[in-house]
């Protein structure tokens, strides 16, 4: 509870549920409200039985006691039901935007964060905040009225017992929150460790085959066995407090118990308290007991929520580097139609439309310069890409190709004023659109563990047998999917079957063209496909796309030489522009990288 | 409150994520895998029987308090004819003496309680880490031994959570569940027989709720049983999807799937919601249920317990007494239901466990490997007799292979994607086992070779260049020791990296990141490359190696390799034809067969599958040639 300026980012959400916040703390006060007689129905009883009662009166307290006990459980069975619930709304709010805003982060945050660090944000340190929010409110909150009602009615019981059974709550609150830091601080290591054994399990199983065939098992275990070894260390020192926390409560609440014995005793003997008063007496404290551990195991949820709190936070209050402009989103509707409409020429928005109807944009680089992480990776790009052409890009790797196109769909920013669509500045044109307009089949293809079908249709709203179909045959997709016993219903990845790397690809293809795409951006996408596959698809490819603006990547003379347009980048800079036949004329790298093909062949024929 | 503590934990206990097997869920309790559970703590039993005879004496002494209240209060507080216990025998008679001496009694009671409650947790609960240690190496151990298939079926994101999450539900099980349970049962049994002994009378009518709580407790479970394995199956759900959108998110955004993929996410979230409101239920409805009874309890004691007290055959101390164990009696049991859980939990981690360490292996060394004799002739050779290979069942992926790789010789493997290229490769690395057929490495059947001896024999790269996280140098040596600075520098110097390595600030120590994320696809399969050639390998093996170098980089890591492959074998996979002419020999594989073998030149000749691949990819330099000319 280091300062509660942490737990401002909830204030949303405790307001927007704060009757039933309400609703709770009431069904909490009646709770106590029975609870507190308790004792005092025994105090009376036994007194009365100190003082000789009929056994008729002895059975109305016996009576009443359960009846208080009912009313009691009744309102304990509603704390519970609406503190508790309250928090797993939360949570389930809590999440749902952790993940809305996950999916407005730019490609670059999930570069530097690590997925599997994420997820533990979304699990576990969800968990802790939500354990705060219910079991933390409600247990804090009962202690305290708990507390609050049980010092009035000791008070009234005897001022000066109650006076030197609760001398030592404040070494009690001291020492539960001395040890919840010093435990928590521990428990914070211990976690870290136990992500640093998953991310050391996940490394090895999915580099697996590498391990085996460097036959590095061993140096693996020993490398996991050093992990292990660490985290049991952890662990001891955790177990070292934590083991001494719960038998130390339990001396003081023991002492405690002493205390009363000892001064209660002394009362009673003297007269002063009766016997009824001091059972009492000794009731409550014991039902004190637990409550007041409790605010130990609270404080300990408190300072773990806000740990996880802050953690989660430091996610949503990251700011989408890639966005709408504030003017874009404000303009809505008006300037979707003037700048919008100038690119979406169709107003084809969910990527329906056939054929015909879709056109081509001019993609226009201006002087463009991009850094990556302090890198320059591309420096003065000047580019013009007309609307319906097709461009190649080639040149050696982390020449900053793949940067290139990835500026365009805004996975990466292109610095102001530098890109532009059919005139105007990439900037202006709302980002869902820009996607829609854009078929891009990436460097590394990722597929969904799901069906063929589905991961094809990934990027349209709906498409039919028919669509998908023509869409794998374009890809040439389909002699595989009719390979596969469930057709375009089988499943792939980790709960699937393996594809290829060819097949892969190619189902990246068809998702791509699947989309009907204004552009087509192909990242080396027919790498892993073999020439003479290759050949039909970038066939087909022309056939379908015709009209389109098109930028391939490749290393094959075969793929680029066809292109309306061949730049080489090199060191991020364009150094050879022109067709496959000028470059070949003027160019150094381009008829150097042809030569060596050619070399190749000559060198063979000879 | 306890039980809320534990509710929190077996809570995070549920949280823990794994991602499809969740839907099974057996008992609570069985016998044989408690047994097989139990077999981790023998090496410990020393540990273990002093932990449990602290914990005896523990749950023995918790049991004073009230009776030394009960003599307290009889002796002193009210004067009434009592039978005496053993302990008036020591105590004053005068009463600020004697309430002196009964609370020094207590507080030496709590001294107790507190060094064997801690003696207990402390030994335990390392007992408990030692032995998740020794399971955590055993099934890592184990997972290094399983072949290739089980890699295959099995994602990697599960057995991750074999390795963490599942055992670390089993030490929960060891630390606070099954310890706690054995502690639960003595403090009940040391109860009962206090109070037994007490007053008969009053015990057996205070046991009367006993029934009612047994009851409400199986419903509770049963209830509980079904919420738990809906929210265990719902966090598998989050975090497979978690998992999966995280990773592929520019692709989610790409394709403008923010929406669906949020929907989806929404339900599975909402499936968790509602299985946990639905284990908050059937909480709320048993905590309180529990309390009635164990008021009724009170009441009980109270009124026969008042009567005998009326009629002076019980003491007022015996009251007292009895009802603070009352409350103490009832909290174990409420204890227990709550240890339920995570004992099922428990069961059904190392119900996965023990069936992923029973998991066979499958492809091992045999018990007395063959070590090649490598004359001349055999050393360095790899030869197929026959080989049909399927990864399942009667799926062939390679059909009656017979192929002789000589020593020394450089064979290059062509053919379409999904010819069986890299399944061919695999079986020499023996990662699978054919079917029928052999295949010999070094003249000797591969599955007689000692398995590790028989993989150093080959440098590799795979299609897939996998980085490890940590520096250049850790990627290229991958823990071998013996490969010097000056090894891993002549390797980068011939696949051309070493120019780019002098631009890293740290060099050779530059991170690469997790799976070497901050490098380039062909940057990564450069250092794949050094590291194979580092090793210096007898037989080695490219398989797609360049597809993602460019054609410049491509050529020069080909002179290297040009030197690489002389004096031995080399088995090269490209799509590419012109990395493969200079081999020796082109094996066309076409389908799962080899339909083609030669040199370059013969196989153009034959006019077959190569001389189409062949044509195909050179049809437009020609026409680009003669057009220039």
């Amino acid at each position: 509870m280091k300062s509660l300026q942490d737990l401002k980012p909830l204030i949303p959400y405790l307001r927007s549920y704060r009757r039933q916040y309400l609703r709770g703390f009431l069904a909490l006060l009646c709770e106590v409200a029975f609870w507190v007689a308790v004792p005092q129905i025994i105090r009376l009883a036994i007194d009365d039985i100190q003082n000789s009662l009929t056994a008729g009166k002895l059975a109305s307290y016996a009576g009443l006691l359960v009846g208080v006990a009912l009313g009691k459980a009744f309102f304990l069975f509603w704390t519970r039901m609406i503190l508790i619930g309250i928090s797993r709304d939360v949570e389930y709010d809590l999440r749902n935007n952790l993940y809305r805003h996950l999916s407005t982060l730019s490609l670059r945050y999930f570069q530097r964060v690590r997925t599997g660090d994420l997820m533990s944000r979304a699990t576990n340190d969800l968990n802790a905040v939500r354990m705060l929010l219910g079991p933390g409110i409600m247990y804090s909150g009962r202690t305290l009225i708990i507390l609050a009602a049980a010092i009035t009615m000791l008070v009234h019981l005897s001022p000066k017992l109650t006076f030197y059974s609760f001398a030592l709550v404040p070494a009690i609150a001291v020492s539960v929150s001395y040890f919840g830091h010093r435990i928590h601080e521990r428990f914070e290591a211990i976690q870290a460790m136990l992500a640093s054994i998953s991310a050391k399990v996940q490394e090895s199983m999915a580099g697996i085959r590498v391990i085996r065939a460097y036959v590095q098992e061993e140096s693996d275990l020993k490398q996991f066995q050093q992990l292990n070894e660490e985290y049991v260390a952890r662990n001891r020192s955790l177990i070292r407090l934590w083991g001494m926390f719960y038998p130390a409560l339990e001396v003081m609440m023991g002492l405690v118990a002493v205390i009363v014995l000892w001064m209660g005793g002394r009362e009673v003997a003297s007269g002063k308290l009766s016997i009824g008063s001091f059972v009492a007496f000794n009731v409550y404290m014991g039902q004190l007991a637990w409550p007041l551990i409790a605010l130990g195991w609270v404080v300990n949820l408190f300072q773990r929520g806000t740990a996880s709190l802050g953690r989660l936070n430091a996610v949503l209050r990251e700011e989408p580097e890639i966005a709408d402009s504030p003017a874009l989103r404000r303009a809505e509707t008006k300037r979707f139609a003037e700048v919008s409409g100038r690119i979406l020429a169709s107003g084809d928005g969910d990527g329906k439309g056939s054929v015909s109807q879709t056109q081509g944009v001019a993609i226009e680089f201006r002087n463009l310069s991009f850094a990556y992480n302090g890198r320059p990776i591309l420096r003065d790009i000047q580019l013009t890409i007309p609307a319906g052409s097709t461009v190649a890009i080639v040149g050696p790797t982390g020449s900053g190709k793949s940067t290139l196109v990835n500026l365009i769909p805004r996975l990466y920013e292109a610095p102001s004023g530098t890109l532009h669509l059919d005139g105007a500045d990439i900037r202006e044109c709302r980002l869902k659109e820009l996607r829609q307009m854009i078929g891009f089949v990436p460097q590394e293809t990722f597929l969904f563990s799901s069906t063929l079908r589905e991961n094809i249709a990934l990027g349209v709203e709906v498409a039919t047998e028919e669509q998908v179909r023509r869409a794998a045959e374009i890809a040439g997709l389909l002699p595989d999917i009719e390979d596969f016993p469930r057709g375009l219903d089988t499943i792939v990845g980790e709960r699937g079957i393996t594809l290829s790397g060819g097949q892969k690809q190619r189902t990246a293809i068809a998702r791509a063209v699947l989309r009907n795409p204004r552009i087509l951006i192909l990242d080396d996408a027919l790498s892993s496909v073999d020439t003479y596959t290759e050949e039909l698809i970038l066939n087909r490819l022309r056939e379908v796309l015709k009209g389109r603006t098109a930028i391939l990547i490749s290393h094959r003379i075969s793929t680029v030489c066809g292109a309306d347009l061949i730049v080489v980048l090199q060191e991020g800079k364009i150094v050879e522009r022109g067709t496959h036949r000028e470059l070949l004329e003027q160019g150094s790298y381009y008829p150097a990288l042809y030569q060596k093909q050619l070399l190749e062949e000559e060198l063979e024929q000879a | 409150m306890r039980g809320a503590g534990t509710q929190g934990k077996s809570g995070k206990g549920a949280g823990r994520p794994d991602h499809h097997e969740e839907e099974v869920l057996g008992k609570a309790y069985d016998s044989r895998l408690m047994k097989r559970l139990l077999l981790y703590l023998r090496p410990y039993w020393k540990t273990v029987l002093f932990a449990a005879v602290a914990m005896i004496f523990h749950s023995l002494l918790q049991v004073v308090g009230p009776f030394l209240t009960k003599v307290a209060v009889d002796r002193y507080l009210v004067v009434t004819d009592r039978q005496p216990t053993f302990l008036d025998q020591w105590l004053s008679g005068d009463a600020f003496t004697g309430l002196a001496q009964v609370t020094a009694l207590y507080l030496l009671t709590l001294i107790a309680l507190f060094a064997l409650e801690y003696a207990q947790t402390y030994q335990m609960q390392m007992v408990g880490q030692r032995a998740m240690y020794d399971l955590r190496m055993a099934l890592f151990r184990h997972l290094h031994r399983l072949s290739m298939k089980f890699y295959d079926r099995n994602p990697v994101g599960r057995l991750v959570t074999r390795v963490t999450n599942d055992v670390d539900v089993l030490n929960e099980m060891f630390t606070s569940g099954v310890v706690a349970i054995f502690g639960d049962f003595f403090s009940l049994l040391f109860i009962l027989i206090v109070m037994l002994q007490l007053n008969l009378w009053l015990a057996l009518v205070t046991f009367a709720v006993l029934p009612l709580i047994v009851v409400a407790t199986s419903l509770f479970r049963r209830r509980v049983r079904d919420c738990y394995r809906r929210i265990r199956v719902a966090i598998a759900r989050i975090n497979a999807h978690l998992q999966e959108h995280l990773t592929g998110m520019s692709v989610v955004q790409l394709f403008n799937r923010e929406d669906k993929s949020f929907a989806e996410f929404e339900k599975v979230n909402r499936e968790h919601k509602q299985a946990f409101l639905d284990s908050v239920f059937a909480h709320s409805l048993f905590y309180p249920a529990v309390e009635v009874f164990s008021s009724g309890a009170i009441a009980l004691i109270l009124w026969y317990g008042g009567q005998r007290v009326l009629g002076e055959t019980l003491t007022i101390g015996i009251l007292v007494a009895f009802i603070q164990y009352a409350q103490r009696f009832f909290r174990p049991i409420q204890d227990l239901s709550e240890k339920y859980n995570i004992l099922q939990s428990a069961m059904a981690s190392s119900e996965r466990i023990f069936s992923l360490l029973d998991t066979p292996a499958e492809v091992e060394s045999p018990e007395r490997p063959v070590n090649p004799e490598r004359t001349e002739a055999t050393g360095g050779s790899v030869e197929f007799k026959n080989v049909w290979f399927a990864y399942q069942d009667e799926d062939w992926v390679l059909q009656d292979i017979s192929l002789t790789i000589q020593p020394g010789e450089t064979v290059a493997l062509v053919g379409h994607t999904g010819a069986g290229k890299t399944s061919l490769i695999s079986l020499m690395l023996r990662f699978y086992d054919v079917q029928q057929g052999q295949v010999l490495v070094d003249g000797v059947d591969a599955r007689l070779q000692d398995l590790h001896a028989l993989r150093r024999r080959f440098g590799i790269v795979l299609q897939d260049p996998f980085l490890f996280s940590g520096t250049i140098a850790s990627n290229i040596r991958l823990g071998t020791e013996s490969i010097t600075h000056q090894d891993m520098e002549d390797a980068i110097e011939e696949v051309n990296l070493s120019e780019w390595i002098r631009t890293l600030p740290q060099g050779y120590h530059e991170e690469v990141g997790e799976r070497g994320t901050l490098l380039s696809v062909g940057q990564k399969q450069l250092i794949s490359f050094a590291r194979a050639l580092a090793r210096d390998p007898a037989i080695l093996i490219l398989d797609e190696a360049t597809s993602s170098v460019d054609t410049e980089t491509e050529f020069r890591v080909r002179e290297a390799l040009n030197r690489m492959v002389s004096g031995r074998t080399s088995i090269i996979i490209a799509h590419r034809l012109s990395t493969v002419q200079r081999a020796d020999r082109i094996v066309v594989l076409h389908k799962g067969r080899i339909r083609e073998s030669g040199t370059h030149q013969e196989l153009l000749a034959q006019r077959g599958i190569y001389w189409r691949l062949y044509q195909l990819q050179y049809k437009d330099q020609e026409v680009a040639v003669s057009g220039d000319d």
